[in-house]
């Protein structure tokens, strides 16, 4: 997993309340047993009219979105389904952040173990940044998220934070209970 | 031995958890959660099946592992009794399970096999889902199995992983919100109105961060098929997972059972599962209430499930302008007697023999309205025979719908069963998000019994009318 310590880049907003993963990512791109190739398919259902073409109204599409790192979204973003693809279909477009009032739980546990960071900020900041797009820095050292001089805290589990720290997953911190998961199927057989 | 010091009273969730803690969690580090059983499907495991060769693991219990093909199976008749697999990426996901379960000593009830079906439907009716127990599964529905009193949730494909190879998750306590339905359901008001009812209320955040108990004597009076749709449909209001306490009804439904507990361990399981309900004085960190004597059928107008109305109601004059725009629908406006393209009668949420039995009380000795194509596609092979065992299939058939293969389907359309761009369809699944069923697809989420009279009428009716 990459490591996310700190990030300074372009939003993209997508106002929308309630974005689910069948927006995210629509089913019928579930059908790869891989993760890569998905950002191309991100968003399909808004970003492409009929024929394919891309939409010249839908944020992804403006040009300044090019290179943006981060992504405003309105409230209870990524509610719906398990599917991972998800993140890995926001990642793969290049999305390294993910910013609202709320987050769905699943959506934002997928996103940590990817490397994504959720990020909750206070109503008033999220007004401001669904305004439109800016420039925002996220800091996971200090845990806060500053724009144009103004900044706020945002919480994160401190695992899930040290583990982005370090660009570790959780598999190695699982697998090092070996002895504490066989004492518990021993004492409850 | 000293005598224990009293515990204190404690929810059916605060059981559950404790029960299943390798380790407690602590500031720095999750709680480490034991599963007693891992369902497996096609679509989320593949990925995580290359995370163990990579690191070069092994499944830890395939004994609590059980896999069976649902997402991307195709539910159209067979053909000479074989199955026929048109679209190549379903084809390779499929039989990438395959080799996967081979490889890594997995039980795999694949298309063709007795048990296959939907993987939240199979679990239940073979027995393996079981009061007091722990669950996961690669997909978010697995709240189903809560109707047990197990707890039971969805998991992304990293966490496939971690469970494949250590049996266990990292996870952080939850918090419990009662949802309380008290008095007695109408006639022709189904569990399906009951949740849409408690997703409309809450919205569709609105159980965030929760694990939701669902009490009251209208869940008491509930079939062990009802409780699986109440608790099935608990994220979609942003719940992790739905539980109901065991209770004789939910005996009787494992005793027979071929995988439940039989003779002494049999009674051992239940005199420990009925120490399961929550206790006297324990308490939610949150309720709500909804009466049932108030409950009508419910229906849903927009684009998600929290955008439920009965089905007397207009469309709210509130209605979020986007979703009305997609619907094609307007506020203020009656949701009665809109035609609608397509009836889907199936998915994890209302496929078991009862949802098919409910339809079938609509649909027999009536015809589909012309135009409308209705699929009933049953939620396991085990569905479908016993169906077909009380001559179901004859009821659909001969009223015009079309009798399908045990799978996802139109639920979630990765098979090829899709809307088209425009259509409405009247569905009893669990989603209506835009193009959840196919591109441009419109989706009015119900019960078995209001999709089926709306398949008869060709346009939204209260099913009420016609029972």
């Amino acid at each position: 997993m990459r490591p996310f310590v700190k990030l300074t880049s372009r939003t993209v907003v997508l106002p929308a309340a309630n974005i689910d993963t069948d927006q995210i990512i629509p089913a019928r791109f579930l059908k790869t047993t891989g993760k890569l190739g998905l950002g191309a398919h991100a968003f399909a259902g808004w970003r492409y009219d009929e024929s394919g073409q891309p939409r010249p109204d839908f944020p992804l599409n403006a040009p300044e979105a090019a290179g943006a790192r981060v992504l405003v979204a309105g409230e209870n973003f990524g509610c719906g389904s398990s599917r991972e693809h998800a993140p890995w279909a926001l990642m793969d477009w290049g999305f390294c952040a993910v910013v609202s009032s709320a987050i769905a739980d699943i959506f934002r546990a997928n996103a940590l173990k990817n490397g994504l960071l959720p990020v909750v900020v206070d109503s008033a900041m999220h007004r401001r940044l669904l305004a439109e797009p800016t420039t925002v820095t996220i800091d996971l050292e200090t845990q806060t998220l500053t724009t144009d001089g103004e900044s706020v805290p945002f919480a994160i589990d401190p695992f899930a934070r040290r583990c982005l720290i370090d660009g570790v997953d959780e598999l190695g911190f699982l697998l090092a209970q070996a002895d504490a998961i066989s004492r518990f199927e021993r004492e409850r057989t | 031995m000293a005598p224990s010091s009293p515990t204190p009273p404690l929810t059916l969730f605060e059981k559950l958890w404790r029960s299943h803690l390798v380790r407690p969690e602590t500031s720095d580090t999750p709680a480490v959660l034991y599963v007693d059983l891992h369902l497996v499907h096609e679509v989320t495991s593949p990925q995580a099946f290359d995370v163990l060769r990579a690191h070069r693991l092994k499944v830890r219990r395939p004994d609590r592992t059980i896999a069976t093909m649902d997402h991307s199976t195709p539910t159209t008749p067979r053909q000479n009794g074989r199955f026929v697999i048109t679209d190549a990426q379903c084809a390779a996901q499929l039989s990438q399970l395959d080799a996967n379960c081979k490889e890594f000593g997995v039980e795999l009830h694949p298309l063709g096999d007795d048990a296959q079906g939907i993987v939240h439907v199979i679990g239940p009716e073979l027995g393996l889902t079981r009061p007091g127990t722990t669950i996961v599964c690669g997909d978010s529905h697995t709240a189903t199995h809560g109707a047990f009193g197990a707890l039971a949730f969805g998991v992304g494909t990293t966490e496939v992983g971690h469970v494949l190879a250590t049996q266990c998750l990292l996870q952080r306590r939850a918090k419990t919100l009662e949802v309380r339905v008290e008095g007695r359901l109408g006639s022709g008001v189904t569990a399906k109105d009951v949740i849409l009812a408690v997703i409309a209320k809450l919205g569709v955040g609105g159980g965030a961060g929760h694990i939701l108990e669902y009490t009251g004597t209208a869940i008491r009076s509930l079939s062990m098929e009802g409780r699986m749709t109440v608790c099935n449909m608990s994220i979609e209001a942003g719940a992790r997972a739905g539980l109901i306490a065991p209770d004789d009804t939910t005996f009787n439904y494992l005793a027979s059972r071929p995988r439940a507990p039989k003779g002494e361990a049999w009674d051992r399981a239940v005199s420990a599962w009925r120490q399961l309900p929550t206790d006297d004085g324990a308490t939610y960190d949150r309720a709500v209430a909804v009466d049932g004597t108030e409950l009508e059928p419910m229906i849903t107008w927009g684009t998600n499930p929290g955008m439920a109305i009965p089905i007397r109601s207009p469309v709210p004059e509130t209605a979020d302008p986007r979703a009305l725009r997609y619907m094609q629908l307007e506020a203020g406006k009656p949701i009665l007697g809109r035609a609608v393209d397509v009836v889907f009668i199936g998915s994890c949420t209302n496929a078991r023999l009862s949802d098919l039995q409910a339809a079938a009380t609509l649909l027999r000795g009536r015809r589909v309205a012309a135009g409308v194509r209705t699929l009933v596609v049953p939620g396991s092979q085990a569905v479908k025979r016993a169906a077909e065992a009380e001559g179901l299939d004859r009821v659909f058939q001969d009223a015009g719908a079309e009798w399908r293969e045990p799978g996802c389907s139109m639920c979630i359309a990765m098979n090829g069963d899709m809307l088209k761009p425009g259509q409405y369809a009247v569905s009893t699944s669990n989603r209506n998000f835009e193009g959840r069923q196919g591109p441009g697809g419109r989706t009015f989420l119900a019960s078995p019994l209001t999709a089926a009279a709306a398949a008869v009428r060709g346009a939204i009716v209260d099913p009420r009318e016609m029972l």
